[in-house]
């Protein structure tokens, strides 16, 4: 008894507390989440991702269940940069721990750079995601799908700030190492893996597809094992830390991510199912730490037996 | 069902709804949304059809278990808001649920419940109100009860001799053609309306922004904003 294990990990020019995140999308801008958690104790907080322009978002319906998991097509509603940071980064700057701001550009991947630029004045943005693989804005391609398109933006990303980058690759690609080489390459700190897998859901007695857009983003423990082969993959490839997520519902599926590699682990829509879960999985690694006598959580990336 | 549950019981209001996780499986993966029915005491009860996986698991639950709930949660109905003489309440098949609870806090004023389904087995808590006192009135589809044709078409009959009454207010839950009905209704009589609606929730508390409806200010959360909206702000 007594052991207090070190849970403290870094990110790029990140120091978190503890390993948790919670991934962008699921999260909201924490607000939705005071009734439920203390917010202090999370590792770091990924926001739902912001444009530079405010967008509407897709029509109803945008979700629908799926076995052990659920399909998305929200379509990066949000409020736009500079209302965000008007109405909703003083509240996320009071909570205390590091905030991760997660942009996308909408028609110009140049909106990227003018995002950046803009949040790399602001303090209280601690780090920022790059999501180039979001799959709900009618683009046929993603960013995330062309390395040479991802390595020529990450590059020049990296030339207007000096804020960690962390770069959300997209799973629905033939080789998932390859876009993970080029951010490391172009100077991403960190990659995110993995956001969603598309996916599509038919109602068979309408014959009408379950989703608005048709196909959508398929999250939940459905996707966890191509998550865990993908971090698994692609840490023997690469030097920076790995955040991992897919599926993540409990403190042994977060192992899962900590043993194929991952240095830091989000949890999605878990969230939405139990609010609280963030704060038990905090607890729960430290418990298992202790329990089993790991004085580091360091020790567990990477460490699968083969 | 009656789930005991001291602090939800103790804060919810009408038109507010709980989320449940039916069983600690994968299968459902998410809550699901229950309005409130009814407020005991300390007891809450929650009304449902079979109709999917999760109220399956649901009616089978036995007397004393735990289920994980989370509530009360949304915005309900806003009562006395015109100080009207006469309430009238609309229900939809199931969309009696969250009626009741409302009822109940009407129960003081004048009220009238019409209550529409398929047909008459369908039709239900006609008693329950009938108990509080309520005016109730039925229409089926098929005839097989009171009135034979839409609860909207019921309501629109018994209008001209309601507005006498004015102000008036409506409160309604229902199929979602039934309340772009009565929104259309409220317009024409320039009755406010408050409705019930429903959405594919993911999470139902406001941070997935998946349970959305298309409003004047744009799109606003089922969840948060709503379930229970005036009328004249849905744009259909």
């Amino acid at each position: 008894m007594g052991m207090n294990p070190n849970v403290q990990v870094i990110i790029g020019r990140l120091k978190l507390k503890n390993p948790v995140l919670v991934a962008s999308g699921t999260f909201g801008y924490a607000q939705e989440f005071t009734h439920f958690i203390d917010l202090k104790k999370l590792g770091a907080i990924v926001t739902k991702t912001i444009t530079l322009h405010p967008r509407k978002g897709n029509p109803a319906p945008r979700t629908c269940e799926t076995p052990a998991g659920m399909l998305n097509s929200i379509g990066l509603e949000n409020p736009g940069l500079e209302v965000f940071i008007q109405e909703k980064l003083p509240f996320l700057k009071k909570i205390g721990v590091p905030i991760i701001i997660s942009i996308a550009s909408e028609e110009d991947p140049e909106e990227f750079i003018v995002l950046v630029k803009r949040l790399t004045k602001i303090k209280e943005a601690s780090a920022i995601e790059l999501n180039i693989s979001c799959p709900n804005i009618g683009h046929k391609s993603l960013i995330a799908q062309d390395s040479k398109a991802a390595y020529n933006l990450i590059r020049a990303v990296r030339k207007v700030t000096t804020k960690t980058l962390i770069t959300k690759l997209s799973p629905n690609v033939t080789d998932i190492t390859e876009a993970a080489l080029a951010a490391q390459n172009a100077g991403s700190d960190a990659i995110s893996l993995i956001n969603t897998l598309t996916g599509m859901s038919i109602d068979v007695e309408t014959k009408k597809p379950r989703l608005s857009t048709i196909t959508g983003g398929l999250s939940g423990p459905a996707i966890r094992p191509i998550a865990v082969r993908m971090v698994w993959e692609v840490y023997q490839k690469i030097k920076i830390p790995i955040i991992g997520m897919g599926g993540i519902i409990d403190t042994f599926s977060a192992l899962e991510f900590f043993l194929a590699g991952a240095t830091a682990i989000a949890i999605g829509s878990a969230n939405f199912v139990q609010p609280r879960i963030t704060i038990e999985i905090i607890a729960g690694l430290k418990k298992y730490l202790a329990e089993n006598k790991i004085k580091d959580i360091r020790v567990l990336v990477g460490a699968l037996k083969v | 069902m009656v789930l005991k549950t001291p602090r939800i019981s103790r804060q919810a209001l009408p038109g507010q709804f709980l989320e449940i996780k039916v069983a600690d499986s994968y299968e459902p993966f998410l809550r699901r949304p229950f309005g409130v029915h009814r407020v005991r005491g300390e007891n809450l009860e929650i009304l449902y059809e079979v109709v999917g996986k999760a109220t399956e698991i649901l009616a089978q639950k036995k007397a004393g278990e735990y289920l994980d709930v989370i509530g009360p949660l949304g915005n309900g109905f806003r009562l006395n808001i015109t100080h009207s003489t006469l309430n009238i309440l609309v229900a939809g098949g199931m969309g009696v649920a969250p009626l009741m609870f409302l009822a109940e806090k009407l129960a003081e004023t004048k009220h009238q419940v019409l209550i529409g389904a398929k047909t008459k087995s369908q039709i239900f808590c006609e008693k329950e109100f009938q108990d509080l006192g309520s005016d109730v009135k039925i229409s089926t589809d098929d005839g097989s009860q009171g009135f034979k044709g839409k609860v909207t078409d019921l309501l629109q009959k018994i209008l001209p001799h309601a507005i006498s009454h004015k102000p008036l207010a409506i409160y309604a839950c229902g199929p979602r053609p039934m309340l772009q009905e009565i929104s259309r209704i409220s317009k024409k009589y320039n009755i406010p309306a408050q409705i019930s609606l429903e959405e594919h929730m993911a999470c139902g508390i406001g941070a997935c922004l998946g349970c959305v409806v298309n409003t004047r200010a744009g799109y606003a959360r089922v969840c948060k904003e709503g379930p229970v909206f005036d009328a004249d702000k849905i744009v259909w």
